[in-house]
């Protein structure tokens, strides 16, 4: 092939390809779709979070004028004979049937030709139940008798978790067990042990364009668009759920309006097709704000951790338990347990470690990924306890933690040996940048300053595929058919980057085509910062048979090879005219050993790690317990970054969305109703949230078995940011925070606590 | 919808420069309107609200939340979207910064904060910091972009005062 266009793609921060798009109002979101003909759902929804559905009566809604019909969970079992679905269990009903495990759970839908007569109906719809014992808090939901589901039902897409079905009486849906070495004699031999409960709320991603799905389907097959994440793995559930073969199943999806894990999986699609084959007319299922929190989640949790150190500060054993509190139904939560169960002990070189990590079921709205799966609230919980041991002893806690650090080529807990995980650097480079050890103004009388910091490693998601497909039309022009969703972080950007540098051309001549399972190959996903280096790889190799066919084609059209011929000219050479196209396509699986049953140890966890850290600076007002961010740096090891300017954005807007995890966002429960699925009552960050500054940076690295030496960076920004928060504040005023979010309230009342003045109850 | 029952209107109002004309009955709100009667995607209903700006339109010049502004009340202004800021392929110099600031990542807030930011450099052509959080707080970004949003306003200010 020629090599006419220079390379050097990599490491461009060009603007993304969809820019004027966006700026204009033209980008394609479902959100703004409309099809003739179509009718608009709205879900009536449980007022209570666990009983028997005793009678639904909706003839009044039934009789409005403008209603189509309404629909229960026994008619979709009409069209839908086994109408339970969900990525690791086939747990959850397409509408509620029989019983409801959460207040808000979807019961009926109101089909009608207008959406506003669609609400006021639904509205109209009155159901009777037989209310039974809840669990709510996942501590309690491990040895209550209030079980949420009778049996448990994994679904066959994960081997690992076959061994749970039909497991009765419990709501433990995933344990996850590790055990490295033998803690038990190193805590009876340490000569410190330490041991902190920390906790997180429930929360929610919150994308601004909610969750939204149109099916339909006809004689033919079913088409969906939706707003998903994972197009393949929603047309496999689909085809599953119907009994079509895939090829009859079509999921497409445009640009998503955020994600960061609330779209991942079937969410809204199995009940759009569900209305569509029982209206036999498109449907559209849009939540609204409000709904979204009905819909998904992330976990709260409940971590106790307790360390082994020696006088001089090497940590010598840790017990992890962990205990998410998964909601209703499963979603992708069990995997949520596993593999951040891996990584529980923290990037740290430890040689005794046991690990417990529990997925529970309680009748709260379901959990699932949001934005590192787990992590989180790992290092909310190790970061936080890493810092109180380093004061404990009167250690320096950077000091500390590089005498543990978790260092290139040693083993982590699960025995998978790190390569090319550049912790250390990340450490470094957060120091350097929030000035660490030097001294700064700390403040005085009621105002008192403070620094913090922070860093966390994460596994990627393995066993997953990728698949990419490259077409060369014959004026040389490239297209790109990949699965993989563009919901904000600039993947199609950094994937025709990658493709450009394999073909040698400049990005801008590539075409990515929007996920659509009718032409894009299967992808597992875009979750867990995966894409860049597993749909990265797919279009690298995708690439490479593009080049091998054009070179065989040029040998055949009789160029000599290392012409310097242009690609239009060998496509006319052996066409004769403008006329061909030459196609390859790429595939990527990661190598993955799956973690023993026993000890949950695996030579091969993960394809990669990610490091990423915090380092912040506050300002505690101790009459008022309110907190300004004075610094926020977001130090990461992303590899070689694809697009450094995207890579950073990722960084900063990582920074700000945990930011609101941190200081504000919390699902407020009574009696398990919710009672702040709005943001007037749930608070994310807005600008005048900002720190006064805040950073973003890619350290230098390379990830060697990634395309370009790139890896993922979605997630990294995250987790850092809350425990350096809380590191910070002790820093500033003494006082150790060990529950999210942090409030002015919860600040000011560790202060009085602290000062033996505590304040009295709300 | 019996209870609903008052009597639809007649509204004329100009819409990105073009005279615009539709019957509304009166609760319709205008981010309804523009979107089901005229097809435009920019104004879009997230929060339904008034609090993350995602449905903003301007009105004779001044942003509103198009998910609690009732349609009725647009009766003879001037009413721009995301849609009507470029002239032809040329972009506004706020469009631009946008682009070249990186000022969005899903871009599902973005139309808000254009306009938003239009208002603000019409009545303030050399924003301080202050100013424009003052004016951007009604909008809301869940990537989190506002780092480079405000980078961008500054450049769309030195654009246009370049201009
Ligand atoms: S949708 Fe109108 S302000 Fe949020
Ligand atoms: S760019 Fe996604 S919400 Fe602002």
């Amino acid at each position: 092939m020629n090599d006419v266009m220079p390379a050097g793609q990599i490491g461009r921060s060009l603007p993304r390809v969809e820019a004027r798009a966006k700026v204009t109002g033209r980008a394609e979101y479902i959100h703004n779709l409309r099809l003739p003909g179509m009718l608009y759902a709205k879900i009536a929804r449980s007022t209570i979070p666990h009983g028997r559905i005793k009678r639904i009566d909706a003839s009044a809604a039934a009789a409005m004028p403008g209603v189509h019909s309404v629909v229960t969970g026994e008619d979709i079992l009409k069209v839908i004979p086994e109408p339970y679905f969900g990525p690791a269990f086939h747990d959850q009903p397409i509408l509620a049937l029989g019983k409801v495990r959460f207040a808000g759970e979807p019961v009926a839908v109101v089909l009608a030709e207008d959406p506003k007569i669609a609400e006021t109906a639904s509205q109209q719809i009155s159901i009777d139940y037989e209310e039974l014992p809840a669990v709510y808090d996942e501590v309690e939901a491990l040895t209550s008798t209030a079980y949420v589901h009778e049996a448990l039902k994994p679904a066959g897409m994960f081997a690992d978790l076959k061994h749970l079905a039909g497991k009765r009486d419990t709501n433990v849906a995933l344990d996850y067990h590790l055990r490295r070495g033998d803690v038990d004699k190193a805590f009876a031999a340490a000569d410190h042990v330490f041991e902190h409960v920390f906790r997180t709320p429930q929360q929610m991603h919150t994308p601004l364009e909610p969750h939204c799905a149109i099916a339909d389907a006809t004689s033919a097959g079913i088409t969906v668009h939706s707003s998903t994440q994972t197009p393949s793995s929603v047309r496999v559930e689909i085809a599953r759920l119907t009994g079509l073969p895939e090829n009859r199943v079509r999921v497409r999806t445009a640009f998503l309006g955020g994600g960061f894990g609330a779209k991942v999986y079937v969410k809204m699609e199995a009940l759009a097709v569900a209305l569509s084959l029982l209206a036999r007319r498109p449907v559209k299922v849009a939540l609204t704000m409000e709904e979204q929190f009905f819909t998904i989640s992330k976990h709260g949790s409940t971590f106790r951790i307790k360390s082994a150190v020696t006088k001089d500060g090497r940590i010598t054993a840790r017990y992890c338990e962990v205990i998410y509190n998964g909601g209703a139904y499963a979603d992708i939560g069990p995997r949520v347990a596993q593999k951040s169960g891996f990584s529980a002990a923290g990037p740290y070189d430890i040689e005794h470690v046991a690990i417990d990590s529990f997925e529970t079921y309680t009748n709260r709205p379901t959990a699932g990924a949001l934005r590192g799966f787990g992590m989180p609230q790992l290092v909310w919980a190790y970061e936080c306890h890493t810092d109180m041991i380093a004061r404990a002893l009167g250690l320096d806690p950077v000091e500390f933690r590089r005498k543990n650090l978790l260092r290139d080529g040693l083993p982590q807990a699960t025995g998978t040996v790190l390569r090319d995980t550049a912790t250390d650097a990340v450490l470094d480079r957060i120091v350097q940048r929030i000035g660490w050890g030097q001294p700064f103004d700390r403040g005085g009388g009621t105002i008192r300053r403070g620094r913090g910091i922070a860093i966390g490693m994460k596994a990627s998601i393995s066993p997953t595929t990728s698949v990419a497909t490259i077409a060369v039309s014959a004026d040389g022009s490239a297209t790109l058919y990949c699965g993989t969703v563009d919901m904000g972080q600039g993947s199609t950007t950094a994937l025709a980057q990658i493709a450009a540098e394999a073909l040698s051309l400049d990005a801008e001549a590539v075409r990515v085509v929007a996920p659509d399972t009718d032409t894009t190959p299967y992808d597992m996903g875009t979750l867990g910062s995966r894409s860049t280096f597993h749909m990265g790889h797919a279009v690298r190799r995708a690439a490479e048979e593009v080049r091998g066919k054009l070179a065989a084609m040029a040998a055949e059209a009789g160029v000599p090879a290392g012409t310097n011929l242009p690609i239009a000219e060998i496509f006319r050479r052996k066409y004769g005219m403008q006329a061909g196209t030459i196609v390859g396509s790429g595939s990527f699986v990661p190598d993955y050993v799956p973690p023993n049953h026993d000890t949950g140890l695996t030579p091969n966890a993960t394809p990669y790690w990610m490091s990423g850290g915090s380092g912040v600076e506050v300002e505690v007002d101790t009459e008022t317990g309110q907190l300004r961010i004075l610094r926020l740096v977001n130090v990461a090891d992303c590899g070689t970054p694809i697009n450094p300017k995207i890579v950073e954005t990722q960084l900063t807007g990582a920074a700000v969305m945990q930011l609101g995890f941190t200081l504000s966002e919390e699902m407020v429960f009574t009696d398990g109703q919710l009672r702040n699925p709005n943001f007037a009552d749930y608070k994310i960050p807005g600008i005048r949230d900002m720190p006064e500054r805040l950073d973003g940076e890619a350290v230098a690295s390379r990830q060697e078995s990634g395309p370009y030496g790139a890896k993922g960076v979605g997630e990294t920004g995250t987790f850092g940011v809350s425990p350096a928060i809380a590191n910070a504040i002790e820093d500033a005023v003494g006082v150790r925070i060990t529950e999210l979010p942090i409030t002015p309230e919860a600040v000011l009342r560790a202060i009085r606590a602290a000062a033996g003045d505590p304040l009295g109850d709300e | 919808m019996s209870e609903v029952s008052a009597a639809p209107r007649t509204l004329r109002f100009t819409l990105n420069g073009h005279a615009a004309e539709c019957t509304v009955a009166p609760h319709e709100t205008l981010v309804d309107v523009l979107r089901d009667r005229f097809a435009l995607g920019g104004p879009r209903e997230s929060c339904g609200q008034g609090l993350c700006g995602c449905c903003t339109a301007l009105v004779n010049g001044a942003a509103v939340s198009g998910c609690l502004y009732l349609a009725a009340f647009a009766d003879g202004a001037e009413i721009v979207t995301v849609e009507g800021l470029a002239a032809g392929d040329t972009l506004s110099p706020v469009q631009e910064a946008f682009i070249e600031a990186g000022a969005f990542q899903c871009g599902f807030c973005t139309p808000g904060f254009i306009l938003m930011t239009t208002q603000l450099l019409k009545e303030h052509s050399d924003p301080s910091d202050d100013q424009i959080r003052h004016y951007l707080s009604g909008n809301l970004c869940r990537c989190g972009t506002y780092p480079q949003i405000i980078e961008a306003v500054k450049l769309a200010a030195r654009k246009l005062n370049a201009a």
